[in-house]
């Protein structure tokens, strides 16, 4: 069962926009769509590193503000002809709060 | 031996049966009666004699000629009072006529609800031109008008005489239009549209009373509510015209009861048309009566005929207003629905199946798969294959991705591509046949696409039909794959249509995806500030990263920071700012640019609001070196210390930078002002460009120095510096509401002719006007982004920092 940490409100979260999340396992960033969904992802894309978090959310889509990039934010997998993918981590919504994988809590990574 | 034919009504089903007797050389003496004093003309044409689309003698089908020749008694104007079976007689006012067959045409009588006051001059039905001409007489500009019925007939009698100016008002007692046609979310639509003209509509209206003295004043209704009223139009349905067939004891149902032959229970009575009943049916569109019409001028003939029903389609002929419904549409048990809605575009679609089958259609908005549908409600072919797409039409049928081209050709001529202004394909044939090779040729002179736009593909398509490989494509192609609209269509569209936001752009525009993408979302976001400034409010989350946070981010994601130096002057405070802000925040590089400033690179994201708030506090604002907006103002140092300087070079440019900061473009604007033509501020490769002389100002344009080198073009010639301020501005403006997004000014100019860009500048109302608005923007959108979003660091860094947490 996954365990989850509190990080924010929902609404410290921009619709269509992203905040970023300081984890030791690196940056995560955490999107907030249109209508509502929540999403985590590794905040670095894997052609360059730029970070996803100030990407154009678009549907559940991000386009990473370097190269232009799409990742799809339910699969992590870059779009189109491109290929690569970022990780992806738990998050959810309860009573207004975002709730985020407590395994990036450790040290380590799960993974 | 020839046959006496007495034919009681002269309308559009007996018309049809004559032509086709006449046609197989029927020998026949054929006396024709009719009430209304004219032959037959397209009753169906009414409306647009009513909206004064049409006149009347373009809807007359058969004239006093066409009788003539083909030796028709025709008693006009003379009503037939009595049929004597017996005697095989008909008794009118000028006597008897006998007769070897009769045909009974008498159509419909309009149903007059029994309230007080029904009887009032003033108050009308919608059946025929009388009724039409005293609609037209009394629905000029001012006129109020009370049409009584929300159904397809007293829309039309509605959107008429509002066509004519009248103000009119629909009472219909149901709870939303047209309830035989439409569902309550179509029919929400149609009522939507229909009050966007203008029209009022009252649903679920009994009326109570028609007011008046010695005419028509007002309507009364249940609910107390009152419409004045110079004009009521009663049209709240029909009943076949039977009185006739009734005092000649001829079987009679609803309608004069026929079989298949449309021989009535007297085998030398036949009846057609609105007035028959046929296997308990009665009829009231054209289709099945035109049906009637042939086998009973077989039967007559002596030949071998049988009717049996079609199903039947309907459009409302109210211009512009896109409604389609065919079959049985009625809900019943083990019959189910598949429903499309969107409202936003207003688009309705319901498909009625009963088992394998379609079997009724309904259509608002988007019809153009009408005649699709129709046909496989006609033909009963088995949909369960198609069941999945079937609402999304032809384009989808099969599986398979289909041509569309092949959907497009197999539309019939009738078939209507451009709903706003009601163009049919035909007629854009007839115009491509006729020289219209281009869209804009056919936009000119069909219309079609004109208006919304929306249909421009199909337009393209048919074109691409009719002109084979001589059809060039648009060479523009759609802004993004999220649309099939081009950038200056999507412009156009915003400030025909009024959309003032990114949903109602995607929605009414019918964009394929939700919420777009990287590329259109920024496009919308800067026409949407450009076009409606005082309404829009910037979407940041439609921003680019560097003009979402107001710095440009760097390939590490670290940010650079550049202050505004006016006309690229700066002083001591200023500069130990600068450096002050470098070392509190460890910025790695400090670089001065090709723009006269000073660049801080290197600045993480959560230290940003800290560094502005710091180059704010001496008096410096963010210098939008990230922006497509207002760059920089280069400057030479002009008449203040150059012994060549013929004017204030550095004065004007600063002067420039102050008017114009702040301001979003298409692009990147950088100006360069020079004091003499050694232009020493290399002001003639910039966007916008000055050069000093003695006898004033050169403002040369569509300069560029980056990925393509060119140099500027002259413009014009102004004496003071009110006048450079003044057209410089305008320019500006000229470009921000024209330009397509991330088109810079050179790329822009080259689309739209220097020329053109001179007679705006030139015009001088024009150009005041221009600067009027690049004001009017001014005043909301010239403000620091720095000075706002220094306030509230706390959204610049990280939401949480978990490395901070212990873990368990």
């Amino acid at each position: 069962m996954t365990l989850y940490v509190d990080i924010a409100a929902l609404d410290d979260i921009p619709r269509q926009g992203a905040r970023v999340v300081r984890t030791p396992a690196g940056c995560v960033a955490v999107f907030r769509t249109a209508d509502d969904q929540v999403f985590a992802l590794e905040d670095r894309c894997p052609h360059k590193g730029g970070p996803l978090s100030e990407g154009i959310v678009h549907g559940t889509s991000v386009t990473c503000p370097l190269h232009a990039w799409v990742f799809d934010l339910n699969t992590g997998q870059a779009q189109g002809t491109d290929d690569g993918a970022v990780r992806r981590f738990a998050v959810r919504v309860a009573a207004g709060r975002v709730l985020l994988d407590a395994s990036l809590l450790a040290r380590r990574s799960a993974a | 031996m020839t046959q006496r034919l007495v034919v009681i009504g002269a309308g559009m089903a007996s018309g049809r049966m004559l032509e086709h007797m006449f046609d197989a050389g029927g020998d026949v003496a054929v006396t024709l009666f009719n009430a209304e004093p004219r032959g037959n003309y397209n009753r169906l044409m009414l409306s647009p004699v009513l909206s004064g689309e049409k006149t009347y003698d373009q809807i007359v089908t058969h004239d006093a000629g066409w009788y003539e020749s083909r030796g028709v008694d025709c008693r006009f104007g003379e009503p037939v009072v009595k049929i004597d079976r017996d005697r095989k007689v008909v008794v009118s006012k000028s006597g008897e006529t006998p007769y070897d067959a009769l045909v009974i045409a008498t159509g419909s009588a309009p149903f007059i609800i029994p309230v007080p006051g029904k009887d009032l001059p003033g108050v009308c039905t919608y059946r025929d031109l009388e009724d039409t001409n005293a609609m037209i007489a009394a629905s000029g500009p001012g006129a109020n008008a009370v049409v009584i019925g929300g159904g397809l007939l007293g829309l039309e009698a509605a959107a008429g005489m509002a066509a004519r100016g009248a103000s009119v008002t629909v009472i219909h007692l149901m709870g939303h239009l047209m309830e035989r046609q439409l569902d309550p979310a179509a029919g929400y639509l149609l009522q939507r549209d229909l009050e966007r003209r203008g029209i009022r509509i009252h649903c679920k209206g009994a009326t109570k009373a028609i007011l008046g003295k010695d005419r028509v004043e007002a309507v009364l209704l249940e609910d107390g509510t009152v419409y004045p009223a110079d004009l009521v139009c009663m049209a709240v349905g029909i009943r076949p015209e039977v009185r006739l067939a009734n005092d000649a004891h001829l079987e009679v149902g609803r309608g004069i009861t026929v079989d298949d032959r449309m021989c009535t229970s007297d085998p030398a009575i036949f009846a057609l048309g609105e007035c028959v009943e046929h296997d308990k049916q009665l009829f009231g569109l054209v289709a099945p009566l035109y049906d009637q019409a042939r086998v009973l001028a077989a039967t007559l003939l002596g030949q071998e005929a049988a009717f049996a029903p079609v199903q039947t389609a309907t459009k409302l002929k109210v211009t512009g207003v896109d409604l389609f419904s065919a079959g049985d549409f009625a809900e019943g048990p083990g019959r189910e629905d598949i429903v499309f809605r969107d409202p936003g575009r207003g688009v309705y679609k319901r498909l009625i199946l009963e088992g394998d089958r379609l079997i009724g259609a309904v259509m608002y908005g988007d019809t153009a798969d009408g005649a699709w549908f129709f046909d496989h409600i006609k033909a009963g072919r088995d949909v369960s294959d198609l069941r999945e797409t079937l609402i999304f039409g032809p384009a989808f049928a099969g599986g398979a991705s289909a041509n569309p081209r092949a959907a497009v050709a197999a539309l019939p001529p009738e078939a209507e591509i451009c709903g706003c202004n009601g163009v049919c394909k035909g007629r854009i044939m007839t115009a491509i046949d006729s020289g219209a090779v281009t869209l804009d040729a056919v936009r000119a002179t069909t219309k079609a696409s004109a208006s919304c736009g929306s249909c421009t593909g199909l337009v393209e398509q048919v074109m691409a039909l009719a002109l084979g490989d001589g059809f060039v494509a648009n060479a523009n192609p759609p802004m993004c794959k999220c649309t099939d609209h081009t950038h200056e269509d999507v412009r156009r569209l915003i400030k025909s249509m009024g959309l003032k936001s990114i949903p109602a752009v995607m929605q009414d525009l019918g964009w394929k995806t939700v919420g777009g993408c990287a590329s259109c979302r920024p496009a919308l976001n800067y026409y949407l500030i450009a076009d409606w400034p005082m309404e829009y409010r910037d979407d940041r989350q439609s921003r680019f990263v560097n003009e979402r946070n107001h710095a440009n981010i760097q390939k590490d994601g670290t940010y650079s920071v550049v202050p505004r130096m006016w006309g690229g002057v700066t002083n001591p405070a200023e500069l130990r700012a600068i450096a002050d802000a470098a070392e509190k925040y460890n910025v790695p590089m400090v670089k001065v640019t090709g723009g006269q400033r000073i660049d801080l690179l290197g600045v993480r994201k959560q230290d940003l609001p800290a560094i502005w708030s710091d180059l704010n506090a001496a008096g410096m604002v963010s210098g939008h070196a990230y922006a497509k907006g207002l760059r920089t103002v280069k400057t030479c140092v002009g008449t203040e210390f150059c012994r060549f300087g013929t004017q204030d070079s550095t004065g004007l440019g600063i002067r420039l930078e102050k008017l114009l900061w702040g301001s979003w473009t298409p692009a990147k604007v950088k100006l360069g002002v020079s004091g003499c033509p050694r232009n020493c501020a290399e002001a003639t490769c910039k966007d916008i460009g000055v050069v000093c002389v003695d006898s004033g100002y050169e403002i040369s344009v569509a300069g560029a120095a980056g990925m393509e080198v060119k140099e500027t073009e002259f413009l014009i010639h102004v004496a003071t510096e009110e006048e450079v301020m003044e057209v410089i501005a305008a320019f500006t403006q000229l470009y921000r509401e024209n330009a397509r997004y991330l088109h810079r000014i050179y790329k822009w100019v080259a689309k739209v002719g220097l020329d053109w860009c001179r007679a705006q500048i030139e015009d001088p109302g024009n150009r005041r006007a221009l600067y009027a608005r690049f004001q009017q923007s001014q005043a909301v959108y010239q403000v620091d982004p720095w000075a706002e979003h220094a306030a509230t660091p706390a959204d610049w860094a990280p939401i949480a920092d978990l490395t901070l947490r212990a873990a368990e």
